[in-house]
């Protein structure tokens, strides 16, 4: 499978501070298919995306996209790179003082030298897919959660990205939105031949779309494989987040010292 | 005990260090490429009207009432010494050296470095500069360094506009209310107010503020805990930090050009 | 639209500042170009300065023909040195003496242009030339003391 991978982690180990996020994890992303990254929520799923698109940097190990190995690019290496992904943000991260039109002509804009008239026929398109095309005049501010979601899947995609990442993309959506947007990243992925990595805690959600998923939990992957595996496995874990149980091995307490003695202190 | 102080002296200390640090290279990251003029233009434009047009209206406001009540205090004092005919001089070299550049930044920095601060900060919280970044636009020379040229350029001229309007509002005052002479007013000035020393020395003050205040309010945004709590800590700490940089400056810069 | 009105106002905002600029430097400072045109040099020797100071004005007859430049002692004489205008030449036979302007104003250079006498070899000042002819300032505890010392004299 690494012969035809997009992004490969290898041994990578990354802290914040003190907190030790991920340790020695290795993972690869094969081309054209759309990979789940899951697990609970404070883990760091989205700390892995920033990895991935060099806004952190790794303490060991490498990431490599496409051939090259981020962490180690140069400033502008780094910015060359990052013209072949895009990341689709929980909050959409739309620019609250351009139309949507301008939101989804901004990378093209910045990046190419095309004259306005070609510019507006691609944002259109791009628009068109997503089904947001009679708002392209409306304002972010004006626009529902997932209307924003949408209008910036369609600002990710506007250069054709070879790599699109989905930050919690069903967080907060009701079931029409959520659906749509399933239905988005599926045919994208298959229309554009994109890479797509989705992260998400949606367990449900996630496995509809994803050919391949890894389970992360206390700082490692603890499973991975096709929906269909995943589902067979028994490690407890995977179980554990799989059904949705409150406590097992991904404890559901913060550490903390026994209740029976912190009481007792209270009650002394 | 007398360790942990010292220990925690020593961390501040470090802090701070850190901090200044961090404000150097996000100045320096998004000033030292050459721009794209044809991209850059329309950015500058827009940041010159938000932070230099916009600030229009408190400047010639603030400088009107300033020169006239420099014109009443003034005279009040002077005719005590029979000394009224200086009232020019004093009126437009307290706004010439002092008051124009200073109180032009410290309205400034309450007016558009707040605001700066809380449109970077927001920015950040909601992920637009991540965003950016991510569709490989650098978000310091495409958001940071238009809004730190406007203000380096807006700031100079307001100050000119708010020491010409103050001395103005002195002239209302001490000619046409008080009826100080009008030729003794310009004349005694004009001998006394020199391009060089003056002007041109309040011209390099008010650059001098202009860097200092945009490139605090920028750096605070752009460094601020991106929560609803860390931008307005952010911005009360804009406005608290620039002012204390300017008054220390103008210390500074007024012993350097006026000392002897 | 929008871009129409931002580039308006920002157009208004830059020539309001300028106008201020043009209106300090013309109406608030002094037009008189004296520092700034061309200008040469000329030195004096005094017993006594008294308050004079760099950038004191020269002039002639109140009007400013020039400023003092740099004031130092050369072998325990004080030596003062001034910018003049070049558009005024005077002869060497010209006095120069240290003024004050009222009772407590400033103190000044005052100029006394000399006479020139045909077929008398009276040569004008030239760059760096001394003015030979000088009257050092009026120290008022000098005064008070010759006045004292006179009147016991009398006695």
């Amino acid at each position: 499978m690494s012969d035809n991978a997009y992004v490969e982690v290898k041994n990578m180990t990354f802290s914040r501070g003190e907190r030790v996020i991920y340790e020695d994890i290795s993972l690869s992303i094969p081309k054209g298919k759309v990979v789940a990254v899951m697990g609970p929520s404070g883990i760091g799923k989205t700390t892995l995306l920033r990895l991935i698109a060099g806004q952190l940097k790794p303490e060991k190990g490498q990431i490599i996209v496409d051939g090259e190995n981020i962490p180690a690019l140069s400033r502008n290496g780094l910015y060359e790179a990052r013209k072949k992904m895009s990341m689709l943000f929980q909050s959409g991260a739309l620019f609250s003082e351009m139309s949507v039109f301008d939101n989804v002509a901004f990378p093209i804009r910045e990046h190419c030298k095309l004259p306005e008239d070609i510019v507006r026929s691609m944002v259109l398109m791009k628009l068109n897919s997503v089904g947001l095309r009679g708002a392209a005049n409306l304002m972010p501010s004006e626009l529902s959660g997932g209307m924003a979601r949408r209008a910036a899947l369609a600002r990710s995609i506007a250069l054709d990205p070879d790599l699109i990442m989905y930050d919690e993309p069903f967080a907060g959506q009701d079931p029409i939105s959520m659906g749509v947007l399933i239905r988005l990243i599926r045919s994208l992925n298959d229309a554009l031949g994109l890479t797509s990595i989705v992260v998400s805690h949606d367990v449900n959600e996630a496995l509809s779309i994803a050919d391949y998923v890894y389970i992360m939990a206390n700082k490692k992957i603890v499973g991975h494989g096709t929906p269909a595996q995943l589902a067979k496995d028994d490690s407890p874990l995977v179980h554990q987040f799989m059904a949705g149980e409150a406590d097992g091995p991904v404890p559901f307490h913060f550490p903390s010292q026994p209740i029976e003695e912190e009481l007792a202190e209270v009650l002394k | 005990m007398i360790l942990d102080g010292l220990a925690g002296i020593g961390r501040q200390g470090l802090n701070f260090f850190a901090t200044m640090g961090r404000a150097g290279i996000m100045l320096f990251n998004a000033l030292w490429a050459l721009p794209n003029i044809k991209k850059s233009w329309p950015l500058l434009l827009r940041q010159l009207y938000v932070v230099g047009v916009q600030s229009f209206a408190i400047i010639v406001v603030s400088g009107l009432f300033i020169g006239m009540v420099l014109g009443l205090q003034g005279y009040t004092i002077l005719v005590g010494y029979g000394a009224e005919n200086s009232l020019g001089p004093m009126v437009a070299l307290s706004l010439l050296r002092e008051l124009g550049p200073v109180v032009t930044a410290l309205l400034f920095a309450g007016r558009a470095g707040s605001a700066l601060t809380a449109e970077i900060g927001l920015m950040k919280a909601t992920e637009q500069l991540s965003s950016m970044e991510l569709m490989a636009v650098d978000p310091l020379r495409r958001v940071i360094a238009p809004r730190f040229w406007a203000g380096f350029l807006s700031m100079p001229l307001l100050a000119f506009l708010f020491s010409a309007i103050g001395i103005w509002g002195g002239y209302l005052v001490g000619v046409e209310w008080l009826g100080v002479d009008q030729g003794n007013f310009w004349g005694v000035m004009q001998a006394a107010v020199d391009l060089n020393r003056d002007i041109l020395n309040g011209f390099i003050k008010s650059l001098v503020f202009a860097v200092v205040v945009t490139w605090i309010a920028i750096f605070r945004g752009y460094d601020c805990v991106p929560t609803s709590e860390g931008i307005s800590q952010a911005t009360t700490q804009t406005v608290v930090h620039a002012s204390l940089a300017v008054l220390g400056l103008d210390f500074v810069l007024t012993a350097l050009m006026f000392g002897e | 639209m929008n871009n129409r009105k931002t580039e308006i106002g920002v157009g208004l905002f830059i020539s309001a500042g300028f106008i201020a600029l043009l209106f300090l430097a013309l109406q608030v400072a002094s037009t008189g170009t004296i520092t700034n045109g061309e200008t040469y040099t000329l030195k004096a020797k005094f017993d006594n300065i008294g308050g004079l100071k760099v950038r004191s004005p020269v002039k002639v007859g109140g009007v400013v023909v020039g400023r003092v430049s740099s004031i130092q002692l050369e072998q325990l004489v004080p030596v003062v040195s001034m910018d003049i205008s070049k558009d005024y030449t005077f002869p060497e036979t010209s006095s120069l003496s240290i003024l004050t302007a009222g009772l407590l104003g400033e103190q000044y250079l005052g100029l006394e242009p000399g006479f020139t006498m045909e077929g008398m070899d009276i040569g004008m000042l030239e760059e760096g030339a001394y003015i030979q002819d000088t009257k050092s300032a009026l120290v008022l505890e000098e005064l008070i003391g010759q006045f004292l010392f006179g009147q016991s004299n009398e006695d």
